[in-house]
């Protein structure tokens, strides 16, 4: 293909590049996405079975329809995983989006102080690994190395465990949500606060009233964020596991496709599970989306 | 933006909060750095917010290092070689594809975009176990690459990219750089990229912690400790001691030293990097 010499109001130049910039993304997708749930879902359809006569043959996949599948929703394993997941759920993601909210806010508000270095303090769990800081919170939660009361409150209690593990998320991921909020306040027209103050409104009522509607969609996309996290949650209960009974291998959804695949040692099993959990993420990120959708439109 | 003349009366429940919300995240951190100072004995037997100055510190520094050889100097590396690599060859791709996509109209341009906006969807963490069992089909577990390959392409970076290449580079400036002769490539690398550069960072830090941050991936792919990534192998020296918790103090340096890093990664690159891009995302 040659390059026609560039012309003024035609566009001549070549696309070549960028079908070369694209193609690189597209056969990792190809490779590393579409490839593996292709063949998770083949695996998915089979079983292993001993084959063959009296002496047993070679152990050979053979094609058993939905049976996995059917194997993985009747199990009710698989579904107290989800209720446990709910539930530091319910816990987390309120918490976080609530938390993060205020401390937006608080940021923005006239005399405030100590800002600079409260914004850096906040985010900085960011930057530790969800498993160390699992382990850095269970050793503040085991009753002997506690130096927050954990030989009092048990933290790895039946009831308490949720809240411990929904507090580590939550640790982790405020400080994000926080500045993707804080962002969208330091966006808006300061001249939207003069008449409300001419007014005589008070600072609080400024925040709650004024900012907290008018950054509805980042709120929207915090929230988004904060469940998608919930639904992917592994690291936190895996690193506790060491120093926790509480929790089991199959505690959440993810660690019990874990336990099928690699610890039942059965994976055409752990793929069907894997695909599940996989639809079923879909399918509630597509919810939180066209509800999120639906909030904003109707803010706008 | 709120010009802020005159020092306004100090806000007290405000502050308040913050000094609260600061608390609650640097309390862990500073218990962490405190007992890094201890011995196991310290650890069990002293005031938790009380450092120890009996040499605690340094030789649990020792003991981590010379503990099975030196293993968790390889980790280390190891971890900065899946984030550092993995993430500079990420950042390339989402930018390449997101400048093709947002100033290119080619065959296909708006099947591939929509397809990049669905994959946003799919969360990489529900991927892993079909990844991990397509490789080990054919034999290439257990290895650096098994570990990288799998993260090079993150959706949510080529759309923000996108995105932003369609904000940030004007085509009039592309347009002149033709009149002048440069090449595409040229363009890309001198016009591109360049004013790109805010989102380029961005998305390296976000993948650079996404990737420092995986630990299903790597627990899954790989069997040889050697291979281990810092957050593997700390779990894993935690998952020797058991509950006799005979190697907490290194674990608990460890840690220290795996949070350290980041941390400096973070501050040192604050000015340059935008968060506000995920926000502006959504709106377009």
């Amino acid at each position: 293909m040659t390059t026609a010499p560039a012309r003024p109001r035609r566009k001549l130049h070549s696309n070549r590049i960028a079908v070369v910039l694209v193609t690189p993304a597209l056969l990792l997708l190809a490779g590393f996405t579409v490839a593996p749930t292709v063949y998770a879902f083949v695996l998915s359809l089979q079983q292993t079975k001993i084959s063959g006569g009296l002496f047993g043959g070679d152990p050979q996949a053979v094609f058993v329809g939905l049976e996995n599948y059917a194997a993985a929703l009747g199990d009710a394993e698989f579904w107290a995983s989800i209720g446990r997941m709910l539930a530091v759920a319910v816990i987390g993601v309120p918490a976080t989006v609530i938390l993060a909210t205020a401390f937006a806010l608080c940021l923005d508000a006239r005399g405030a102080r100590l800002v600079g270095f409260s914004r850096i303090a906040i985010f900085l769990p960011y930057a530790v690994p969800g498993v160390l800081a699992s382990m850095l919170w269970g050793f503040l939660y085991l009753p002997a190395t506690s130096p927050i009361g954990g030989d009092v409150i048990d933290f790895f209690g039946s009831r308490e465990i949720f809240f411990s593990v929904a507090n580590i998320a939550v640790w982790g991921v405020v400080g994000f949500n926080m500045v993707i909020l804080y962002t969208a306040v330091r966006g808006l027209p300061g001249e939207i606060y003069d008449a409300a103050m001419m007014d005589g409104a008070s600072e609080l009522q400024i925040a709650l009233r004024i900012k907290l509607p008018m950054i509805r969609p980042a709120l929207v996309m915090v929230t988004l964020f904060s469940v998608l996290g919930a639904l992917q949650l592994y690291n936190e209960p895996t690193a506790l596991r060491p120093l926790s009974n509480a929790i089991t291998s199959s505690w959440v959804p993810l660690m019990k496709v874990y336990s099928d695949a690699f610890v039942q040692n059965n994976i055409h099993q752990g793929a069907a599970s894997a695909l599940v959990i996989v639809v079923l993420t879909v399918a509630a990120t597509v919810l939180v989306n066209v509800i999120g959708r639906r909030l904003q439109g109707r803010a706008s | 933006m709120s010009a802020r003349v005159a020092r306004p009366r100090l806000n007290l429940a405000a502050t308040a909060v913050l000094v609260v919300g600061a608390l609650y995240t640097i309390v862990p951190v500073a218990w962490i750095l405190i007992a890094s100072t201890k011995s196991n004995a310290e650890l069990f037997g002293t005031e938790p917010f009380v450092p120890a100055f009996t040499g605690g510190f340094q030789d649990n520094l020792v003991g981590l290092f010379s503990y099975r050889d030196g293993i968790f100097g390889q980790w280390a590396l190891n971890s900065l070689l899946y984030a550092g690599g993995g993430g500079i060859l990420s950042t390339l791709i989402a930018a390449g594809t997101g400048y093709a996509l947002g100033k290119y109209r080619f065959r296909g341009s708006t099947t591939i975009f929509r397809i990049i906006v669905a994959a946003v969807l799919l969360p990489a963490i529900v991927l892993a176990i079909p990844q991990y069992l397509m490789l080990a089909q054919l034999g290439f577990t257990n290895n650096y690459l098994a570990v990288i390959l799998p993260l090079l392409v993150s959706p949510f970076a080529i759309y923000l990219c996108k995105i932003y290449a369609e904000a940030s580079v004007p085509d009039e400036l592309m347009e002149a750089a033709r009149l002048d002769g440069s090449s595409e490539w040229r363009i890309f690398r001198s016009v591109g990229v360049r004013l790109m550069a805010p989102a380029v960072v961005t998305v390296f830090l976000l993948q650079f912690i996404g990737i420092w941050n995986n630990f299903l991936l790597p627990s899954i792919m790989l069997s040889n400790d050697k291979l281990y990534p810092l957050t593997l192998g700390l779990l894993g020296m935690l998952r020797v001691s058991g509950g006799q918790a005979a190697l907490y103090s290194f674990v608990i340096m460890g840690s220290l030293l795996s949070i350290i890093p980041v941390v400096i990664l973070f501050l040192s690159l604050q000015r340059f990097w935008r968060i506000d891009l995920l926000s502006g995302g959504v709106k377009a």
